[in-house]
């Protein structure tokens, strides 16, 4: 879900920069020296398995995994898919420079609020982290396309049509993503819970 | 998967400081994405031509990102000359495509190849290594650097810890498809890539601790902006605040 360059408004690419600024550093805040390579390795993994392939029907998406991002990153989730954002303009081109830190909001944005909305749920155990992981996993890409869509319109009325078009086509990754980081967060659950609690334990 | 086939080489923009390259490609990114005149746009698309041919890129990679970048813009294509309003000007049988739209498509084009074509003809003709080394002379934050750097590092270690964890399920007989099992494999393939990175994580940290390791990075690559690298850079700007005047007028 990335923005190219060139479509977007100057207003907006400055609006963005500037949360993206202000995210990337409260999450920097919440980084300390003693956890930032365990943050270092656990974006790399989030970087490959958002390259992974999974068949949906005759053919298949990638993930983002933005909501499993934000319930174990928390706040360093905004430097942690800046980051993830650039590497990806540089070494596949997709994105950009100037729309980096549009895209940031956009995908890091919902991770935060996911990491607050459905955390603690998750944290409760039982029937409520199975439910709480997978409203995460679905209401991030819901907000992350409502966001798209928002820049998209504000820049110019044309896309309209074109934002409805993108909405339409991600209610099935909607899906999908809340039933992978369901699994995932049970997953880990069972076999390493401290995981699950990582942002707490890095920033209490 | 993860490669940068463009950082081998040794023309004069792999040669150049790439602090002077980040902040030249930014200042012509930042002028092109956001211009409104179609011979800004094209000026620009044939700048970052220029650059890339000066890289001597090689030809095959550039043509698949290339193709990469248009599926987004194919979209646009497909969309807005019907939905893009304005005056209806072409007909194409009992079609309607609205001018406007396919202006604004044509424009769009144009920018996103030019900024693709200038990321990749400045920037990947560095290193990520030598990319994040500027980055750090460049005055951003330890732990940023510190983050892209090592998370960059241990991408091909994790990809390739991930395709191990792939391989063995597939040897289980296992295939993909649509169904909640398929989704269940993956999410603990992802479960169990994530808590291998972890542990591997602790012994990098313990590793580094043993080493004195107390939040920065010692600089290795030594990079130096001499004389042309200021030239280069003063150019690049020039340029970029000649493209933001003739948009503005």
């Amino acid at each position: 879900m990335h923005i190219s360059e060139g479509i977007l408004s100057l207003p907006i690419l400055a609006a963005g920069g500037t949360l993206a600024i202000i995210g990337t550093a409260i999450g920097l805040k919440h980084i300390d020296t003693d956890h930032i390579i365990e943050t270092s390795l656990l974006s790399s993994a989030f970087f490959v398995a958002s390259l992974a392939h999974i068949p949906v029907g005759p053919g298949s998406v990638h993930l983002v995994l933005n909501g499993l991002v934000g319930i174990i990153l928390g706040w360093a989730s905004v430097p942690a898919i800046a980051i993830a954002l650039f590497l990806q303009a540089l070494l596949f081109g997709f994105g950009g420079l100037t729309v980096l830190g549009v895209n940031t909001v956009i995908m890091a944005g919902p991770a935060v609020a996911v990491y607050y909305l459905f955390g603690p749920m998750i944290r409760k155990g039982g029937r409520s982290r199975a439910l709480g992981a997978f409203c995460a996993g679905m209401v991030a890409i819901l907000l992350s396309t409502c966001l798209l869509a928002l820049v998209l319109v504000g820049t110019d009325r044309s896309f309209l049509a074109t934002a409805r078009l993108l909405l339409a086509a991600q209610v099935p990754l909607m899906l999908l993503e809340g039933v992978i980081t369901m699994f995932v967060v049970s997953f880990l659950a069972r076999v390493q819970p401290e995981l699950l609690n990582f942002a707490d334990r890095v920033h209490p | 998967m993860i490669s940068e086939p463009f950082a081998v080489g040794d023309s004069l923009l792999h040669r150049t400081d790439p602090a002077a390259k980040i902040i030249s490609a930014m200042a012509l990114a930042l002028s092109i994405a956001t211009t409104s005149s179609f011979q800004v746009a094209g000026a620009g698309l044939l700048v970052a031509a220029c650059c890339c041919l000066m890289a001597g890129l090689p030809v095959r990679p550039l043509a698949r990102r290339l193709a990469a970048v248009n599926i987004f813009t194919l979209l646009l294509w497909v969309t807005l000359p019907l939905t893009g309003g304005g005056e209806q000007v072409v007909r194409l049988g009992s079609l309607q495509l609205s001018g406007k739209g396919i202006v604004l498509a044509g424009l769009i084009t144009l920018k996103a190849n030019a900024v693709y074509l200038l990321l990749t003809g400045l920037l990947a003709t560095s290193s990520i290594a030598a990319i994040g080394h500027a980055l750090k002379r460049l005055r951003l934050p330890d732990k940023l650097t510190i983050l892209l750097l090592t998370t960059y590092r241990y991408l091909g270690r994790i990809e390739l810890e991930y395709k191990r964890l792939r391989r063995a399920a597939v040897l289980r007989c296992f295939h993909g498809t649509t169904n909640l099992h398929s989704y269940r494999t993956y999410g603990y393939l992802i479960g169990m890539t994530l808590i291998r990175s972890y542990e591997r994580s602790r012994r990098i940290h313990q590793a580094m601790i043993m080493r004195g390791f107390k939040g920065t990075f010692p600089l290795l690559i030594r990079q130096r902006t001499g004389p042309g690298d200021i030239f280069f850079l003063a150019l690049c700007v020039c340029i970029s605040l000649l493209f933001s005047f003739l948009t503005i007028r």
